[in-house]
């Protein structure tokens, strides 16, 4: 950092700067979520007095989202199973299928590496609203709509790209000599990335993976256009935007909404310590 | 036994240095190909194939490229639609004006955070709220806020800045402002997609901003540059290729963009772009053809810019 000390004007300015930004970026959130904690003809009645008095305070509305439509709730536990399983099944197909991919273009020189290199990032930035149209087709063809296992197969063209995308990156930045070194020792190119890229890549796989989780956790697109008939498979979000369109207490769905945050937020605390004792173990060796 | 070893290695080393990198190279990247060429350059030739022909729902089970009736009817109808160019208009707008948004947010953030101070780690981390947020929540959030009869927004603009209706942000086309017609629906969403996206651009910005070498600074402050100065022809400089990136993907991303905008308007208001746009055509109008027509021009807008961004900084870095 720069040792020159600035004049107050500027740090003043600085400090407005930060002020207004966390304002802006934190004050809906905290809406959201001060709201959802206040009965429902509460926050109707007064929607300037943001903070709830003590005896205000109600988690039933959480209650109410989460119960099953046969207990009298909104059936949301139900739909977080779902994202849950799609997400998980998103993840494990899409690292799966780019991982020895992302290798190969990241450290082998074939011939064609480069056009590999091209078409991967060309897929990367490929709108995933055009594939809407034959995916919805030849899926509807094939009977897969209404069907976790079709939506999964969408999930896994919209997921690919990025993950060989960041895989290959992440091991590009891997040093090549511990590679080199067991080669030489004999051991063969499988044995090289099972017994040693993928220990030393991990946290870059797990970055990889939650950013994926987070994709398909957050998607709603595919999941409108595939599983809206089949109200028991709807994902998270699908649920809580299709209860936006029966009149549902906005406490319900900022209820159902953080409920979705928390998965996210959770992955990240996760994921933070595994990254940082995957540096660890890498530093020791 | 040995034998059998040495003629293995004889076979093994039959292959030359760059034979066997081909052979490993193809065989480990099979299965990603594989994968990118059956969900998605597959289905995206079906829609090149949808958008050049004359087609119905029921004929894909029996279709064959041999009976198709090659077709220009559907690029023609969308080209020729007032729905069609108006959608791109809005795209337009909505992409340029969310990736300015977000870009100078995002630097302007990150500029603000330079220096060091306490508590920093985590007023960086709230940050990224918006960022991490699922979109569903963000936008139950921001419809709570400007919902007509409870939301937080009108509640203020109409006891204490003395409105004298409330405004339905997200459903009204336009308001005068003066003389001025402002699109409403269409700059919320604006607003709300630059107040997700501006944390990603703060975030690249900021790593960005850690590698600026302070000597540079203090060799400028010593030599008299005012801060401003300091700022324009130091910092500025080196954030130039990040930013260029950032230009680039946010452009893309906003072009494309559906969920936000459908979360937020549901296309209401003059928040019609492109991607919603095929959504409708598919589901409402259930008009294949021509929905793969408008995903097709859209793809071949973003070649265009992707391809023309691409020389433009390859001559750059050439000079």
């Amino acid at each position: 950092m720069s040792a020159v000390r600035e004049p107050t004007s500027i740090r003043a300015l600085r400090a407005t700067i930060i002020i207004i930004a966390m304002v802006l970026t934190c004050g809906p959130v905290l809406y959201g979520l001060l709201l959802s904690l206040r009965p429902f003809a509460a926050a109707l009645n007064d929607p300037l007095s943001i903070v709830p008095s003590p005896d205000e305070i109600s988690f039933d509305a959480y209650v109410q989202a989460m119960r099953s439509t046969a207990d009298g709730g909104y059936g949301l536990g139900g739909f977080l199973l779902n994202s849950l399983i799609l997400a998980a099944g998103t993840v494990l197909a899409s690292v799966l299928a780019s991982i020895l991919g992302a290798y190969a273009t990241a450290r082998i020189r074939f011939s064609g590496r480069s056009v590999g290199n091209t078409i991967i990032v060309a897929v990367y930035m490929f709108p995933g609203i055009v594939l809407a149209v034959p995916l919805f087709v030849l899926l509807s063809r094939a009977g897969l709509t209404s069907s976790l296992v079709g939506l999964v197969i969408v999930y896994v063209a919209l997921t690919v790209p990025v993950s060989l995308y960041m895989l290959r990156n992440y091991f590009i930045a891997l040093p090549a000599s511990i590679e080199d070194a067991a080669m030489i020792d004999g051991c063969s190119l499988l044995g090289v990335i099972w017994r040693i890229v993928l220990p030393i890549a991990l946290p870059g796989i797990a970055a990889t993976a939650m950013y994926i989780f987070m994709i398909a956790w957050n998607e709603y697109l595919y999941a409108l256009l595939f599983l809206v008939q089949a109200r028991d498979l709807w994902t998270a979000p699908l649920g809580i935007a299709q209860l936006t369109e029966f009149d549902t207490p906005v406490t319900i769905l900022l209820a159902g909404s953080i409920v979705v945050t928390i998965p996210v937020v959770l992955l990240f605390v996760l994921a933070q310590r595994l990254l940082i004792s995957g540096l660890a173990t890498g530093a020791e060796k | 036994m040995s034998d059998a070893r040495s003629t293995r290695v004889a076979r093994g080393s039959r292959l030359s240095r760059g034979q066997r990198a081909n052979l490993h190279g193809y065989l480990l990247s099979a299965p990603s190909y594989l994968t990118i060429t059956l969900v998605i350059l597959i289905p995206f030739c079906a829609v090149v194939v949808f958008a050049f022909a004359e087609f119905r729902l029921i004929d894909v089970s029996q279709m064959s490229l041999g009976t198709i009736d090659w077709s220009l009817a559907n690029m023609s109808g969308a080209l020729q639609s007032g729905r069609f160019w108006s959608a791109l208009g809005t795209t337009a707008a909505y992409a340029v004006f969310t990736t300015i948004g977000v870009i100078v947010g995002g630097v302007t953030v990150a500029l603000a955070m330079r220096k060091p101070f306490r508590g920093q780690h985590v007023v960086r981390a709230l940050f990224l709220v918006p960022y991490v947020l699922p979109v569903i929540a963000a936008a139950t959030i921001w419809r709570t806020m400007l919902n007509p009869q409870y939301g937080i927004v009108n509640a203020f603009g109409t006891s204490v800045l003395g409105w004298e209706a409330p405004i339905a942000f997200l459903t009204t086309r336009s308001a005068e402002l003066g003389s001025l017609s402002i699109p409403v629906a269409l700059t919320m969403v604006i607003l709300f997609e630059i107040w997700k996206s501006a944390p990603f651009t703060f975030l690249f910005v900021t790593a960005r901003l850690q590698n600026v070498p302070a000597e540079l600074e203090d060799a400028a402050a010593i030599d008299g540059a005012n801060a401003r100065q300091r700022l324009t022809h130091i910092v500025l400089p080196q954030l130039r290729t990040v930013v260029m990136v950032l230009v680039l993907l946010r452009f893309i991303w906003s072009f494309q963009n559906f969920n936000d905008i459908y979360l937020l308007t549901q296309g209401a208001g003059g928040t019609e772009v492109m991607a919603v746009q095929v959504f409708k055509q598919l589901t409402v109008r259930a008009d294949v053809g021509s929905a793969a027509a408008y995903g097709l021009c859209m793809t071949a807008i973003l070649a265009v810019f992707g391809i023309a961004w691409a020389l433009t900084n390859r001559r750059k870095e050439a000079l």
